[in-house]
């Protein structure tokens, strides 16, 4: 073991580490709105609007992520032309940008299925009193149905975001400088293969279980209503004590 | 449908070798499952802390870098272990092997979680019951856990499965001729990007499918003597 390489390449892959953390949060941000609303699609009765979100989301849960990017970042050259003439060329030509809009894509097909899964687990009972209470549409799904679903999507939602958090490690392979670019860059060029990867590694770990530590405190957080009294004899002694 | 320009045989190659090397690392990672959820409910502790770090790490760090590690590192490793040792060789896995072992060694993490909640599911008494029977702790395990252990794995081994085959792209990486590999290189004779990675990518989607329909079946078959409610 090398110390003194990991502490010269620290900041190198702390750059690493910021990109990667940065393309992360623009994908869940945009991928979580194209969610919900192909969640909203694929729950739908008339079949012309499920129809391609299921052909959608099973081909972005079904092929490997490698491919996505690749069909995106090197597909798109094939339809130069077209594209240029309607001006998008430039947008694909960025590696960042197929990057993100994969990951998007991606991300957002495996949520929309978490989320489809929370939306029909929302009891009948409730969607039934919002009805009779004259709400339909819209103002039902924004009042009473997501936010229900979403609260039950969370904990099934984090496994996605750390999925996706883990999968943008593959960005590298299209010359982007993320933290396992910037890692397999240095090691190109010192070798020092363990030392560079395993702190690589480490600063994966590091913001993986913080993420989940996070989620568990959000978690916690919105199931209050759920959890009875978890200590009947401090809560009694609370009570004295503000009576007191 | 695609004028894949006389490559198609790439294609097709490479898709063998996609399934040759999800099947080995299947086995591999049912193998080191088993092994990992032994290590998590034995009442030994240090079993239990190698089967604990085991599953942490893997699942916090990310395939491509942990097959980067393994396929770059494990030789140096070696090597700098027999060099200590007085020894002077060369070491070098070929893809295969490493990417094998690689993606063995992570979904054998995800397996582990999976097997030991099936060791979990079956009753205890059933087991006290054998043991009442005079069955040694190896015949109990063979006749009255092992077999419901699959029953009760099979879903979640059938998820790691469709993870685990999608997972064999990256071993593109490392440059072994898989599905990925070969649509690259036809790609750079062919000039035609798009093409090629749209029906990797169908081959892709028809591996999955297929999966999904095989799983259905074992699970089918191997509920045959549960009574449904």
């Amino acid at each position: 073991m090398d110390t003194q390489v990991i502490i010269d390449s620290f900041p190198d892959l702390l750059d690493g580490l910021w990109l990667t953390v940065e393309i992360t949060a623009y994908a869940l941000m945009i991928g979580f709105c194209l969610a919900v609303a192909v969640a909203m699609m694929r729950v739908s009765r008339n079949i012309a609007v499920r129809a391609p979100v299921i052909a959608y989301i099973f081909f972005f849960r079904g092929t490997p992520l490698l491919v996505q990017i690749f069909l995106i970042y090197y597909g798109s050259g094939q339809f130069r032309a077209e594209l240029t003439e309607i001006g998008l060329w430039h947008l694909f030509r960025e590696p960042y940008f197929c990057a993100l809009l994969t990951l998007v894509l991606n991300t957002g097909a495996y949520s929309a299925e978490i989320f489809r899964g929370a939306i029909q687990a929302v009891p009948h009972g409730e969607v039934e009193a919002a009805r009779a209470c004259g709400m339909s549409g819209w103002l039902l799904y924004r009042r009473i149905i997501l936010p229900k679903a979403l609260r039950l999507a969370l904990p099934a939602y984090s496994n996605e975001v750390i999925q996706l958090f883990q999968s943008t490690s593959l960005i590298s392979i299209i010359t982007l400088m993320d933290l396992t670019g910037v890692a397999r860059t240095i090691v190109a060029r010192t070798f020092d293969v363990y030392e560079i990867y395993i702190t690589a590694g480490l600063l994966y770990l590091v913001v993986t279980y913080g993420v989940l530590w996070i989620f568990r405190i959000v978690e916690h957080r919105l199931s209050g209503h759920l959890r009875e009294h978890e200590d009947p004899v401090a809560a009694v002694r609370a009570a004295l004590r503000a009576r007191a | 449908m695609f004028d894949l320009k006389g490559y198609g045989w790439m294609l097709w190659q490479g898709l063998a070798m996609t399934l040759t090397v999800g099947l080995c690392a299947l086995f591999l990672a049912i193998v080191m499952g088993l092994l990992g959820a032994w290590g998590k409910l034995t009442p030994n502790r240090t079993a239990n802390l190698a089967a604990s770090t085991y599953t942490t790490v893997i699942r916090g760090i990310p395939e491509l870098l942990l097959l980067l590690i393994i396929f770059y590192g494990t030789p140096t490793l070696v090597q700098g272990i027999a060099t200590r040792m007085g020894y002077d060789i060369r070491i070098d896995f070929d893809a295969f092997t490493s990417g094998v072992m690689t993606l063995g060694f992570i979904y054998g993490a995800f397996a582990t979680e999976v097997f030991r909640g099936a060791f979990l599911a079956v009753p205890k008494g059933q087991v006290e019951a054998a043991y009442a029977c005079g069955m040694s702790r190896g015949l109990a395990f063979r006749r009255v856990m092992l077999p419901q252990i699959w029953r009760f794995a099979l879903p979640g081994l059938g998820n790691v499965w469709m993870v685990l085959i999608k997972a064999t792209a990256l071993v593109s990486v490392i440059q072994l001729d898989d599905l990925m590999r070969m649509s690259f290189i036809a790609m750079g004779v062919t000039k035609l990007p798009f093409t090629f990675f749209f029906v990797a990518a169908l081959m892709y989607l028809g591996i999955t499918a297929v999966s999904m329909i095989g799983q259905q079946r074992i699970e089918a078959w191997a509920n045959r003597g549960v009574r449904r409610a």
